[in-house]
């Protein structure tokens, strides 16, 4: 019976977030091209269902119907290993991020460990992919998603540690419980800690988008630059698991701001919390990352490497020893 | 940037860069000898759109080439008109009425503008900006939509004719030009706002993608190029034509060399071109747009002709070697987005590939033009 009932858990789990993860893929790169219609005072997609709202099943179709083609000279096996390794460590990641107090597929003591160990696995995907595909532009940007996301790792995982020195474990459930009640209580205003962190905040968002190759930050891809980057040789699916993979990572990573720095499921004012929270700041801030870049104009590879640093990992190291000696003056 | 080219390692690849590519804008080839991102050679390889233009012109009569000038430089289309009209003219010598001075004046300025505009969202969409690019042309629609309603296409015109214009403007085309100028006057500052005062666009053109004065004289490079280099030469004024002289307006000039100085002058010169529209739509003067005395059969005298006008990308010049015969006997035509091309390839040297991209586009090339 108990078995019975882990394999039924274990089953709910599985086919619930991997359909969260495809709807949000889906129906994010609708918010995209919608947010962008706004942006750009037009309408987006409007004719495949109301409000276009059909054109992900229609886009799914169309990828999903085209012919598979390796390129003549590419790697095949690390051609197809590519999309895969992108996606699954960012499904890996669901696993551990408690949406409300009660869902959570496995409530791990060292979560935080293991969501930061799963996402940088994605470099790998891209590196390899880039790679196999024996492409000159696709081989450029692989170089630069390594060094890119190298540089990137540092301050955010820096900022990881401070937020681990505050609340004192890696438990993804009790950091939230940690900043129960109301939104004074949420890391990102506990200036006990530390005074610095709405900064640390900043360094996070900022790293989370150069980790996910969002612009500006989108080096890899660099559509005016690299061709399609990483991506360009890739037909159909293989493309289209590359893109699942990127939202899929989006989604992870504006879920750990605010289980880190938001509050998780709680409330601003401490009433209602529950899944609803989560959602509503976790899509609060990927329209901010759509917004983003279709505001900003594309940063160049150097200046980039510079701003990690010269400016971030600084900052970073500055709120680190700040809160280690706040703590243990206090 | 030579220390970078010297110690570069043998370990080189050629990059192909077009025909087909994104931030070529045509088909445009470079090629390009690659150090890791660093450039080592930059080639720029021509002649994927030539439909040689030149030879055309010696094989119809003077008037049948008049539309192949707008197919050159589609996105100022009306330069080219207007340059080959004004040769003709100047040839065989056609008195042209004010009216038609003045309407060309304002049709050719309105043009300049919706160039620039749509070089500026091209070229922030080669730097990744992508909205930008929707704003512009929604205020190039504007224009297009102005020039349509008096020449009857919206792209390549053909709408001078020898001794005048086409048709006569109607008060509503005045009053929408007024009417767009104070728009445009309205939106500049948010392109400012928004793109120039950007600091990752900042850091992307200050001080990168050199091309100074030298190196301009060199290779013959013309308008917002060399403008951007700190050369002051704008055939509207130092070589003027049509009635130019009459109007108020500033050349700008930046000393900067770098990809920012061009920026702002295309910035800038779209303010100016405001304020010459402005000002002839304010002093034109009534009468025929076409001269009384004009031939219908064209045969300049035997000659030598050249005459230069100010494009969107510089000086365009046409020379023409009139036999005496309804043909010209040749027909030689100096682009500007040809010389200012082969800067390219020398500013390019040790540059990261991102960069030269930026450097590329605020050349604002048009192929055809440079294949012509």
């Amino acid at each position: 019976m108990t078995i019975d009932s882990e394999l039924l858990r274990l089953l709910l789990y599985v086919v619930g977030f991997i359909a969260f993860i495809a709807t949000n893929a889906a129906y994010l790169v609708w918010l995209e091209r919608k947010e962008a219609g706004h942006i750009q005072c037009r309408i987006g997609p409007k004719e495949v269902g109301p409000f276009g709202l059909l054109q992900p099943v229609a886009d799914g179709l169309k990828l999903m119907t085209k012919q598979l083609i390796i390129p003549k000279g590419a790697d095949s096996f690390l051609f197809r290993l590519g999309p895969v390794l992108v996606m699954t460590p960012a499904v890996m990641c669901f696993v551990t991020i408690p949406y409300s107090d009660t869902i959570v597929a496995r409530n791990l003591d060292v979560g935080l460990l293991a969501i930061f160990a799963f996402a940088s696995v994605n470099v790998l995907g891209l590196l390899l992919g880039a790679w196999g595909s024996r492409n000159k532009y696709a081989v450029i940007s692989a170089a630069r998603v390594v060094s890119q996301n190298v540089a990137y790792e540092i301050p955010m995982l820096i900022v990881i540690v401070t937020m681990v020195m505050v609340t004192g474990t890696m438990n993804l459930h009790e950091v939230v419980t940690s900043q129960n009640g109301g939104f004074w209580h949420w890391n990102i205003f506990r200036f006990s800690a530390s005074p610095l962190m709405p900064v640390a905040f900043l360094i996070y968002f900022v790293c989370m988008l150069a980790e996910t190759n969002r612009a500006p930050f989108d080096m890899a891809e660099a559509e005016s630059e690299l061709v399609a980057g990483a991506f360009t040789e890739y037909p159909g699916m293989g493309f289209g698991v590359f893109f699942m993979g990127e939202y899929a990572n989006i989604v992870v990573g504006t879920s750990m701001a605010t289980i880190l720095f938001l509050g998780g499921w709680n409330c601003p004012f401490g009433l209602w919390p529950g899944l609803h929270w989560f959602l509503i700041k976790m899509y609060a801030l990927i329209f901010t990352v759509i917004w983003i870049r279709w505001t900003f104009p594309r940063t160049t590879f150097y200046s980039l490497l510079n701003l990690s640093w010269k400016v971030l990992i600084p900052v970073a190291f500055a709120n680190l020893i700040l809160t280690s000696a706040l703590l243990k003056v206090l | 940037m030579t220390a970078i080219a010297q110690s570069a390692s043998s370990e080189t690849f050629v990059l192909n860069l077009g025909p087909q590519h994104p931030a070529t804008h045509g088909v445009l080839r470079v090629k390009l000898v690659m150090d890791g991102e660093y450039i080592v050679e930059a080639e720029p390889v021509l002649g994927y759109i030539h439909r040689m233009h030149e030879k055309m012109g010696e094989n119809r009569t003077w008037a049948q080439f008049l539309p192949n000038t707008g197919r050159m430089d589609y996105l100022h289309a009306l330069a080219y008109n207007h340059n080959y009209v004004c040769l003709v003219e100047r040839a065989a010598s056609i008195e042209v009425p004010e009216r038609a001075e003045y309407i060309r004046v304002i049709t050719n300025e309105l043009n300049r503008i919706s160039s620039h505009l749509l070089w500026f969202g091209a070229f922030v969409l080669d730097l990744g900006g992508f909205s930008p690019l929707l704003y512009a042309f929604d205020d190039r629609e504007q224009i297009l939509d102005l020039l349509e309603s008096v020449t009857g296409s919206r792209l390549t015109y053909c709408y001078f004719r020898f001794g005048g214009v086409y048709n006569d403007v109607d008060q509503d085309f005045l009053d929408g030009c007024k009417a767009f100028v104070a728009r445009l006057r309205e939106r500049m500052p948010m392109y400012h706002n928004l793109v120039t005062k950007n600091i990752i666009l900042m850091k992307r053109l200050q001080d990168i993608g050199f091309i100074d004065a030298e190196m301009c004289r060199k290779y013959g490079a013309t308008g917002p190029v060399a403008r951007g280099a700190g050369i002051d030469f704008d055939v509207r004024r130092h070589e003027p034509y049509s009635v130019y002289p009459r109007f108020d307006f500033d050349i700008p000039v930046y000393p900067g060399c770098d990809s920012m100085a061009r920026y702002m002058v295309r910035m800038d010169e779209m303010e100016q071109s405001m304020r010459i529209i402005e000002q002839a739509v304010g002093a034109i003067p009534e009468g025929p747009v076409m001269a009384a005395k004009a031939p219908k059969i064209i045969k300049p005298p035997k000659g030598d002709y050249y005459h230069a006008v100010e494009t969107a990308r510089g000086s365009f010049g046409i020379r023409a070697v009139s036999d005496g015969t309804n043909t010209p006997y040749r027909m030689k035509l100096r682009t500007p987005s040809f010389s200012n091309l082969v800067t390219f390839g020398e500013a390019a040297k040790g540059m990261l590939l991102p960069d030269a991209l930026a450097l590329m586009g605020s050349l604002d090339l048009v192929i055809p033009e440079i294949d012509r």
